[in-house]
């Protein structure tokens, strides 16, 4: 299991343990989650600067104590309408392996919700068809008081490469008018 | 420090020593036989041997030993240098510093190099003249000069002993030496019949350093081993300490030759020579006597009177002061971690930032002693900026040094006579961008022998000189730096890269392209147009690469060819890849950053012009065209247009271009923020950067931007300057 852990990083460590603690949070009427080891912290939606001839689910880029870090709408990622923004929208910046590195991703959120154990027993495999995003997005689905939550799979939700190639086609027929 | 940290060190100097080597190896093929090259050669193989013998780095000794034999030889002229000789001495240079990069992952030689380093020191031993390999045996070097060491007996001294002076450096013990520790090791060869103590050097106690060692010894030894053995007990310590070793029997002057040399005050060593029992006190009395007849009339002084000489105090003094000398330039540089550095650097960057934040608010308290306050704290934020990161700045000569070797073998290797002028070595520029620059440089450089500069009959039919010329030159322009790789070979081919371009469905075939145009060409990926594919280059790989790299340190890469003339390739890079003078900027809501070095003026928009922006995007600027792109169109910007417009009018390299944003906000220090991979791709960003306010700015890409605008100009059939 070592190797497991060690080729696989974070996916393999939430496979790995057998009570996982999720952050749930929702989108539209959905309810979401994601494995509490990515999330780095949680913060109030403010100060994002727009970064031109971007994808529409780029939303663009926060200073993050020092550092810049880009936003992703999560429900635009996923196919659906823009975010809006309300008094309870968030941004939870959460660590996604990138190669060899780690890069850090903020995702907007409609509202957090709460930390949930969810036991491995809980989690049922993805839906092979139904479910209203990517299943290669879904890590699974948890069951929590009898509803489904969707487990996403960080990885490759946020995958750097998949997001790095949409933006740059997406800024480059910006360009080649 | 412990040998971790000592071995680390003792790997960078090598690696060092190493380069200068190779720098004096391939400079004494035009200076023939300067002894101060050889020196230096010489000097820098003994140094990585000696200090291998250290850390127990026995393949390093037993290798570089057999090398240094050889450059032993060509410094007491008995060997001459030659083309062969370099190459060889060169290989063996590779080789050390392969077995120095072994040593410093920490594992011995593999097979692979234990049967090269064999190869090369049976070539080596065939100099030496004894192919059986003997001098790879451990030991000092060999002494050459010991037979030549005439025992007239008329001149001799009387005694049968060895006489050995010992000076021991003042770093003798930071190195880690002991001093005792060789005297204690002569005893295991030998007897010492007499030791004396030279101890004038000590300083008085007040300014006594604990950590310098000040001692030196007179020693007279008996035994039965060679001079060789009685160096290679001081071999660690030879490079900073005086050590004389004389033979039994030496001759009288030799003996004066040593009081002279030595530091002390030399009737002082006279006695101490006599105590040792080396020299009777009539024979120091006659090698003293045998000086004053040298140098001056006799009975002009008399030695007895123990008056010190003027000469002998000048002599002191100046030995002094050279040694302070040598110290003062030595305190002068400091080796600094690039990582502190790095981090220096990055806090600077959150320093400029805060200070801007500061700014901002006192600004908007509206307390004028406050303002004042600010603003000198940010003048002097921008002075400790500028000073923290020249100290990134390095000269390019080192790195265009590298390429003496790779022009010298390449050109062997290709078979053509090929010449590399160096200009503009002085330019200093990040060591970040150095460092990154080296592989693209060392693939055009390789491009240019290979397919620029043609075979040396093709040159003589073509008229010109037989010998091809490459050229690397460096030098400031407007915030960036630029290196130019030059050849006076046969340039690039247009209708041979049109040809293959449109083969391969780059281009269509009845495309109208510039010539700079189908220069570019030459960067698509696995494009080639070389007939052969060569050791070198001509798979296609490469120039891509070349654009790439050159690309990710902001910079970008022209091509000026004339065919049958030559090709440059210029390159062009920022000055600095941390921090930056801006120029802020605002369209709509957002603020963008142009650097300020690349920022020619500032013109309002007229109506005029902005009525005719539907048809067309140049405006005349004092008569001259200038093509411009409006940000807000370009980058999409939602919200209200103002009422006023302004160009900014930008400059890269020859072309031109305006910005047309909403408002000018000023100056503005920038510190440059990376945006991660996935913005990795967008055009006309180059960065971003934190403003005052904590707000994230985007940087632009202005060469980009302005190609853009050309490309644009150039489609809609305007002609540019």
């Amino acid at each position: 299991m070592g190797a497991l852990v060690k080729t696989d990083g974070l996916v393999a460590q939430v496979q790995a343990a057998e009570i996982q603690q999720y952050l749930t949070f929702t989108l539209g009427s959905e309810m979401f989650a994601v494995g509490t080891l990515s999330v780095k912290e949680i913060i109030e939606y403010g100060q994002l600067t727009e970064v031109p001839m971007m994808p529409d689910f780029i939303r663009g880029v926060i200073n993050l104590r020092g550092a810049v870090v880009p936003v992703i709408d999560l429900s635009a990622r996923f196919g659906r309408n823009a975010t809006e923004i309300t008094r309870r929208t968030c941004i939870v910046i959460i660590e996604v392996p990138s190669g060899e590195e780690k890069q850090d991703i903020g995702v907007v959120v409609d509202a957090v919700s709460e930390v949930l154990e969810i036991p491995a027993s809980e989690i049922e495999p993805a839906p092979a068809f139904g479910a209203k995003i990517r299943t290669d997005f879904i890590h699974g689905m948890g069951k929590v008081n009898g509803k489904f939550v969707i487990l996403l799979d960080v990885g490759k939700v946020l995958s750097v490469e998949e997001i790095s190639t949409l933006a740059s086609v997406s800024g480059q027929g910006a360009s080649a008018q | 420090m412990d040998l971790d940290d000592a071995l680390k060190t003792y790997i960078i100097e090598s690696r060092e020593l190493l380069e200068q080597m190779e720098d004096a190896l391939l400079r004494i093929e035009q200076a023939q036989d300067d002894p101060e090259i050889i020196n230096a050669i010489f000097r820098a193989a003994h140094t990585i041997k000696g200090s291998a013998g250290l850390f127990g780095l026995e393949y390093i000794v037993a290798f570089t030993h057999v090398a240094e034999s050889v450059l032993d030889k060509v410094r007491s002229n008995e060997l001459r240098i030659d083309p062969e000789l370099v190459a060889l001495l060169l290989e063996s240079r590779d080789h050390i510093g392969t077995l120095v990069e072994h040593a410093a992952q920490g594992d011995e030689p593999d097979a692979d190099s234990d049967r090269q380093g064999a190869g090369l020191i049976a070539r080596l031993n065939t100099y030496l003249g004894n192919p059986t390999g003997e001098t790879t045996a451990q030991g000092g070097m060999p002494v050459e000069h010991a037979p030549q060491i005439e025992r007239e007996e008329t001149h001799s001294v009387a005694t049968d002993n060895w006489h050995i002076s010992l000076r021991f450096g003042n770093d003798t013990l930071r190195n880690g030496m002991d001093p005792l520790s060789f005297v204690r090791y002569l005893n295991t060869f030998g007897r010492i019949i007499q030791i004396v103590t030279v101890v004038e050097a000590v300083p008085p106690l007040s300014q006594l350093d604990a950590e310098s060692c000040h001692l030196g010894f007179e020693i007279s030894f008996q035994t039965e081993a060679d001079k060789a053995t009685i160096e290679g007990a001081f071999e660690f310590v030879r490079d900073d300490c005086l050590v004389y070793i004389m033979p039994p029997h030496s001759k009288v002057a030799e003996y004066l030759d040593l009081i002279r040399d030595l530091p002390e005050e030399e009737m002082k060593l006279g006695e101490m020579l006599v105590k040792c029992g080396t020299l009777t006190r009539d024979e120091l009395a006659k090698a003293l006597q045998k000086q004053v007849e040298e140098q001056r009339p006799i009975g002009e002084v008399l030695l007895e009177d123990k008056i010190v000489r003027p000469e002998v105090v000048a002599a002191a003094l100046d030995r002094q002061k050279q040694v302070k000398d040598s110290k003062s330039t030595e305190s002068s540089l400091i080796r600094v971690d690039a990582e502190k550095l790095d981090q220096l650097i990055n806090l600077i960057g959150e320093l400029t930032i805060a200070s801007a934040g500061t700014a901002l608010v006192a600004q908007r308290a509206g307390i004028s002693e406050l303002q004042e306050a600010a603003s000198t704290l940010s003048r002097l934020v921008e002075e400790v900026r500028d000073s923290a990161l020249t100290l990134r700045m390095v000269q390019i000569g080192a790195t265009f040094n590298r390429f003496q070797r790779v022009v010298r073998d390449v050109s062997k290797e290709l078979g053509k006579d090929i010449e590399l002028v160096i200009s503009g070595a002085e330019t200093e520029l990040d060591k970040t961008v150095v460092e990154k620059i080296g592989d693209p440089l060392t693939h055009l450089v390789r491009n240019s022998m290979d397919h620029g500069i043609e075979s040396a009959e093709v040159r003589i039919a073509n008229g010109k000189p037989a010998r091809g010329t490459l050229r690397l030159n460096a030098y400031h322009d407007s915030g960036s730096i630029v290196i130019e790789v030059g050849d006076d070979g046969g340039g690039l081919k247009k209708d041979k890269i049109l040809q293959k371009a449109i083969e391969r469905g780059l281009v269509a075939p009845d495309a109208n392209l510039s010539d700079k145009e189908i220069f570019n060409l030459i960067f698509e990926a696995g494009f080639s147009t070389a007939d052969t594919v060569s050791n070198l280059s001509g798979r296609g790989v490469g120039m891509d690469v070349v654009r790439r790299n050159i690309n990710a340190l902001r910079g970008s890469i022209d091509i000026e060819s004339v065919q049958g003339q030559g090709t440059t390739m210029r390159i062009r890079l920022p000055l600095t890849l941390a921090i930056i003078d801006g120029f802020l900027v605002g369209v709509g809501s957002s603020s963008f950053v142009i650097p300020l070095d690349m920022v020619v003026e500032c013109i309002e928009l007229s109506d005029e012009d902005r009525r005719a922006g539907e048809e067309r995007n140049y405006l005349s600027l004092r008569g001259q065209v200038l093509p411009y792109m409006r940000l807000r169109d370009t980058f999409d910007i939602r919200g209200d247009t103002v009422r006023r417009e302004n160009v900014v009018v930008v400059q890269y390299g020859n072309a031109r271009a305006g910005l047309v944003v909403d408002a000018l906000q000023g100056e503005f220090q920038t510190v440059i923020k990376p945006m991660g991979r996935i913005f990795s791709h967008v055009n006309g960003i180059g960065g971003s950067t934190i403003l005052g306010s904590g707000e994230v700015a985007l940087i632009l890409d202005v060469p980009r931007l302005v190609q853009l605008v050309s490309t644009q100009a150039e489609k809609s059939g305007l002609e540019l300057a």
